[in-house]
């Protein structure tokens, strides 16, 4: 699963509070949060807890809704 | 010679109170904080005790302190409560702070000790020389820079990536994680002297708080165990739900939302590394019950600031002498935390039945002073089958 992960997450901007809760959760360290802007790195191994512990939902799989 | 012996990355509460220590014990401090305004945003419920300013050497003023409580209140998932003195309510009662104007105060006496500080500014990697760390590298307002140094502090919270780069492992299980949300809500009804727990399965392997700010208005929260959690946004969900079914709440509007994530593991094994130190949230050092960091976190800084002037004057960084640091805080914090992560484990496994039944023994024997260990022998004078759970702590 070591495709081209950067593409597999969108991140709500109008919901995300950067609060870090993905990056800290993050088991290999494949999110970073750059001030405001979050981007995953291909690292990712798509364990998907970034989504799950999001507390606002501001995470999501590309096409989903 | 390099323009700093110590880089303190990030500067809440545990970085300011390392900053501080350390300057006041000779070393050359730069500290780098990536927001724009310390202490702000508020990433807290703001709820602390008095009993540990003294030993570490804050002096609060007047902003730093929105509200004092007499007490906490403990509510069980049916709503019968029990009230808990301040005396009684160990780590996490007694006065509810203004984090933009504590982290400021805290800031403030780092400078006053010696310490730089710089905004606007992140750390983006360590610098190494033969294998071993001689600085950090630092974006800062659109510039990178290589700052030299003799050890780099990772006081950047949560979300840490200081000890990561290190080969540190501060990685944490699903179960040792809880996803937060908060209101400060205004127009409310409110016991306004006690900080409020509320238990049970309105937050799954959590709590609620409430803890006034005012005499309308306070930080009304929640956190849930990640393992507990099953669909997107599911957190926020929780405290929505339960601000419309609490009459108290219904009409309160919110002044700001807060959102993070929380660490309520066992102590880490280590926390530095030759060049490294970690603090604070950083380091794991929150309470896996309560999941109150600042406390402990100030308590741990100030042995790092210590250990680092020594390391200073020494010219010893190396994770050998950074040891001295290791050794201090698991002396003062790490029985406490590995036991009340041990109790977390269970606490975690309770019915809303069970807890309603401790509520009612509480209330029913009294306790005179709460630890864990207090609660859990107070419980099994009348109920035993209710804590043979923790047959171990008794």
């Amino acid at each position: 699963m070591k495709s081209n992960e950067l593409d597999e997450f969108e991140v709500d901007i109008t919901r995300c509070m950067h609060c870090g809760a993905c990056v800290g959760s993050c088991p290999v360290n494949a999110i970073c949060l750059n001030e405001v802007v979050l981007e995953f790195n291909d690292d990712c191994n798509m364990c998907k807890r970034c989504i799950k512990v999001c507390p606002v939902g501001a995470i999501k799989l590309a096409g989903e809704r | 010679m390099p323009e700093y012996d110590i880089v303190v990355v990030g500067a809440g509460p545990a970085g300011s109170m390392t900053a501080k220590w350390a300057a006041k014990s000779g070393a050359r401090v730069l500290m780098i904080e990536k927001r724009q305004e310390i202490g702000s945003p508020v990433r807290c419920g703001e709820g602390i005790s008095r009993s540990w300013l003294d030993s570490v050497g804050i002096k609060l003023d007047a902003k730093s302190v929105a509200w004092q409580v007499k007490g906490a209140k403990i509510v069980a998932p049916n709503g019968k409560s029990f009230y808990l003195s301040e005396k009684m309510a160990g780590n996490e009662v007694g006065l509810v702070l203004d984090r933009v104007f504590f982290d400021k105060l805290l800031a403030k006496d780092a400078v006053k000790a010696g310490s730089d500080l710089m905004l606007k500014t992140s750390a983006v990697g360590l610098i190494k020389k033969d294998g071993k760390v001689s600085g950090v590298k630092i974006k800062s307002f659109g510039e990178t820079k290589d700052i030299k140094c003799g050890c780099v502090v990772g006081a950047d919270g949560y979300e840490s990536q200081v000890g990561r780069w290190a080969g540190i492992n501060t990685s944490l299980a699903p179960r040792d994680i809880t996803s937060c949300f908060q209101y400060r809500l205004t127009n409310i009804d409110q016991e306004y002297d006690y900080c409020e727990f509320i238990l049970g399965s309105k937050a799954p392997g959590g709590y609620i708080w409430m803890f006034p700010k005012d005499k309308d208005t306070a930080n009304v929260g929640l956190g849930i165990q990640l393992t507990k959690l099953k669909d997107p946004a599911e957190v926020k969900k929780y405290l929505d739900k339960y601000i419309q079914g609490d009459p108290r709440l219904r009409k309160g509007r919110p002044l700001e939302m807060v959102s993070g994530a929380v660490s309520i593991c066992a102590p880490i094994d280590r926390t530095v590394a030759d060049g490294i130190l970690l603090v604070g949230d950083a380091a794991r050092q929150i309470d896996p019950i309560t999941g109150g960091g600042i406390s402990n976190s100030c308590r741990a800084a100030k042995v790092a600031g210590e250990v680092l002037g020594k390391a200073t004057k020494e010219r010893n960084f190396s994770e050998r002498s950074l040891q001295r640091y290791e050794k201090g805080w698991r002396d003062l914090l790490e029985d406490h935390l590995y036991r009340n992560w041990m109790a977390k484990e269970k606490l975690v496994t309770l019915s809303d039945d069970t807890f309603n039944k401790i509520i009612v023994t509480l209330n029913e024997v009294g306790v005179e002073k709460v630890s864990s260990y207090a609660l859990l022998k107070a419980i099994e004078k009348k109920h035993p089958e209710l804590v043979k759970e923790f047959q171990e702590f008794l």
